[in-house]
């Protein structure tokens, strides 16, 4: 063996799978600009406490609607400036993006983990457990889904948890359905066929078999889920279905901004500056993702 | 084709019953009795409380309940209003053309729009305008919209006061409903600038409530060129000698359309979501802003018949597109009847 037929072997090894995902996703710029604005938002999100100038809930009796810093009457003090009853608008974004930060995480986390479940009970059952259930998608995916949310928050009580729970329901569908197709795509496969012959049990089969092979598009969904997570619930937090006051929650901020719109355009905008940004590093980081795991577009 | 549309029909029933139990079970689902929930904090009389739950038939078995609810849903009866009075029905039908106006109004800004930006995009691949075009509809499609709406009333009303900020129609008139549909009311009736101030008022909802759609379209209608316009017979009309705009207009975009049009039939669904949104912030009297108002004010029996409603609206509008894609497209209707 010599060293020049090592080195051509190593050549011909492919890269390892982690490697070549991050070839194609990091030559994806977009997706790239979305991964850097989620880190510096989670981020923005853990240190918010050390980042905000003043506490979220703190007023400024003196400091009421203070327009922002670069505009004649600004003050240093108040970067953004201030809302109707003195409050920092620029504390109350970097803290509002700690609630949407995290309760986005816990309706993805929850809906993905759910959704993964019910749609590997209907792929490996199949029969009436799964026309069940698929039924049961069908009727939620029939309904609007801010409308479902809508109903469900009108059931449990206006509040930023319920709100969460409502879009964890609206999502659930899009998850169950493509975990089920996923999985019954695989369970004609060869491998599936011969790990049950060897003698892998039901459960192993389903998650440690079948399971790692349908997470790619699963992934993609929870990369765009967030986005549409983090809307939902400023849009019910909007319609005072969500976050209630004086939780700093951009939707909710947003709320009683239709009072100032004549005289303070900083309360209106920021908040939904906040909203755009966030939703549209999520939706092109999913791109991005959905392209580096979809091998059929892999050159 | 009959086959294909009596499996369609079909589909629709099942899901149909389970949004019946849905809304069925909705007053059911709420925590607490529902009668104290119905009249608030001021309490009730022990012998008012058991007429209201014999008149609400809350006394009953459940199944006898959901027999007799369904029951008055064949009948067209969808309860009262608490707040009004009104039957559920009555409400949504005088509301429901001003949604529909917006809507089309929105859907027409979108594929007046989103249409051309798709076809030039595609057809200029790799320009400027290609990437400005996915660039806008990207952000677009991250819009939350009801942000939009303020910023569209905050440049176009406060600051260029060329748009009245809510409502449909100026104070100034009066015009008799007879279609429901203002911008047709306002021809119709005598007024003098009725019609010019409905426009008016329609304008800002319509795009904010497009602008979703809008992206959409316009992603889907380039995506779509594009996979045409790279087809044998694109090259072979060029071969003819054909000018690129025949080609493009006649060979190309038909083909192109079939995926689009679906995308068009479904956004039924998202501009219900998104009316619910812009209803509340122009204040314009539909459907959308309705059901917001009766979960503030508790009024169940308007949520129940109204979320029913919606949900009938949608399917059945699903289900029509369905219909039509299998017969615009043959593959699809023969695919489903083997």
């Amino acid at each position: 063996m010599t060293t020049e037929t090592a080195t051509l072997a190593a050549a011909e090894q492919p890269p390892h799978p982690v490697v070549e995902f991050w070839r194609y996703f990091s030559a994806n710029r977009g997706a790239l600009a979305g991964l850097y604005v989620i880190v510096c938002l989670g981020l923005v999100a853990i240190f918010a406490d050390m980042l905000a100038p003043h506490e979220p809930q703190a007023q400024f009796r003196d400091a009421l609607l203070t327009p922002p810093a670069w505009t004649d009457d600004g003050s240093i003090e108040f970067l953004l400036g201030t809302d109707d009853i003195g409050r920092d608008i620029l504390s109350r974004i970097i803290h509002g993006a700690r609630v949407s930060m995290s309760i986005g995480s816990l309706v993805v986390t929850l809906a993905l983990t759910s959704g993964i479940l019910i749609g590997l009970i209907a792929g490996f059952f199949r029969g009436a457990v799964e026309i069940l259930i698929m039924r049961a998608m069908d009727i939620m995916l029939a309904l609007p889904s801010l409308l479902l949310a809508i109903v469900i928050v009108a059931v449990l009580g206006p509040s930023l948890l319920n709100a969460a729970m409502a879009v964890v329901v609206v999502q659930l569908p899009h998850f169950v359905r493509l975990t089920r197709a996923a999985v019954i795509t695989e369970m004609s496969k060869d491998y599936v066929t011969a790990s049950r012959v060897s003698g892998a049990g039901m459960f192993r089969l389903m998650i440690a078999t079948v399971l790692p092979n349908c997470m790619a598009p699963l992934i993609v969904q929870a990369t765009l889920g967030f986005s549409t997570a983090i809307l939902d619930l400023a849009a019910l937090g909007f319609l005072g279905l969500g976050a209630q006051p004086p939780t700093p929650e951009w939707g909710t901020m947003l709320a009683d901004a239709l009072q100032f719109i004549q005289r303070a355009w900083w309360v209106v905008t920021f908040p939904g500056i906040a909203i755009l940004i966030t939703v549209l590093a999520f939706n092109l980081m999913g791109d991005g993702l959905r392209d580096a795991l979809d091998p059929r577009l892999k050159r | 084709m009959l086959g294909f549309l009596l499996k369609r029909v079909s589909l629709v029933i099942p899901a149909f019953i389970g949004v019946t139990l849905l809304t069925f079970s909705l007053i059911r689902l709420v925590p607490g009795d529902p009668i104290e929930l119905l009249v608030g904090e001021r309490g009730i009389a022990p012998d008012r409380h058991a007429a209201l739950r014999a008149e609400l038939g809350l006394d009953r078995p459940i199944l006898e309940q959901y027999a007799i609810y369904i029951g008055d849903l064949l009948q067209g009866d969808l309860g009262r209003s608490i707040v009004t009075k009104q039957p559920v029905l009555t409400e949504f039908l005088t509301l429901f053309p001003a949604t529909i106006e917006l809507s089309l109004c929105a859907i027409l800004f979108a594929v007046g729009i989103g249409l051309p930006m798709g076809v030039i995009a595609a057809v200029r691949r790799g320009t400027v305008f290609d990437y400005s075009t996915m660039t806008l509809s990207l952000t677009g499609y991250s819009m939350p919209i009801f942000w939009w709406a303020l910023l569209l009333i905050l440049t176009f009303s406060v600051h260029l006061n060329l748009t009245p900020v809510s409502g449909r129609l100026s104070a100034l008139f009066f015009v008799e409903p007879v279609t429901g549909f203002m911008l047709i009311d306002s021809l119709l009736s005598d007024e003098e600038g009725a019609f010019l101030s409905a426009v008016r008022h329609l304008i800002l909802p319509a795009i904010a409530l497009g602008t979703i759609p809008l992206a959409v379209i316009a992603r889907m209608t380039r995506s779509s060129m594009l996979e045409v316009l790279s087809e044998d017979y694109i090259r072979t009309a060029y071969a003819k000698g054909l000018p690129p705009v025949r080609v493009i207009g006649m060979h190309a975009l038909r083909n192109a359309l079939i995926p689009v049009v679906t995308v068009i039939g479904l956004a039924v669904g998202v501009l219900f979501a998104g009316a619910i949104l812009t209803e509340t912030i122009f204040a314009w009297p539909g459907v959308g802003k309705w059901l917001v108002e009766s979960v503030h004010r508790r009024d169940y029996p308007v949520l129940q018949g109204g979320v029913l409603l919606v949900a009938s609206v949608v399917m059945g509008v699903n289900l029509i597109v369905d219909l039509l894609y299998g017969l615009i497209n043959p593959r699809i209707r023969h695919g489903a009847s083997t």
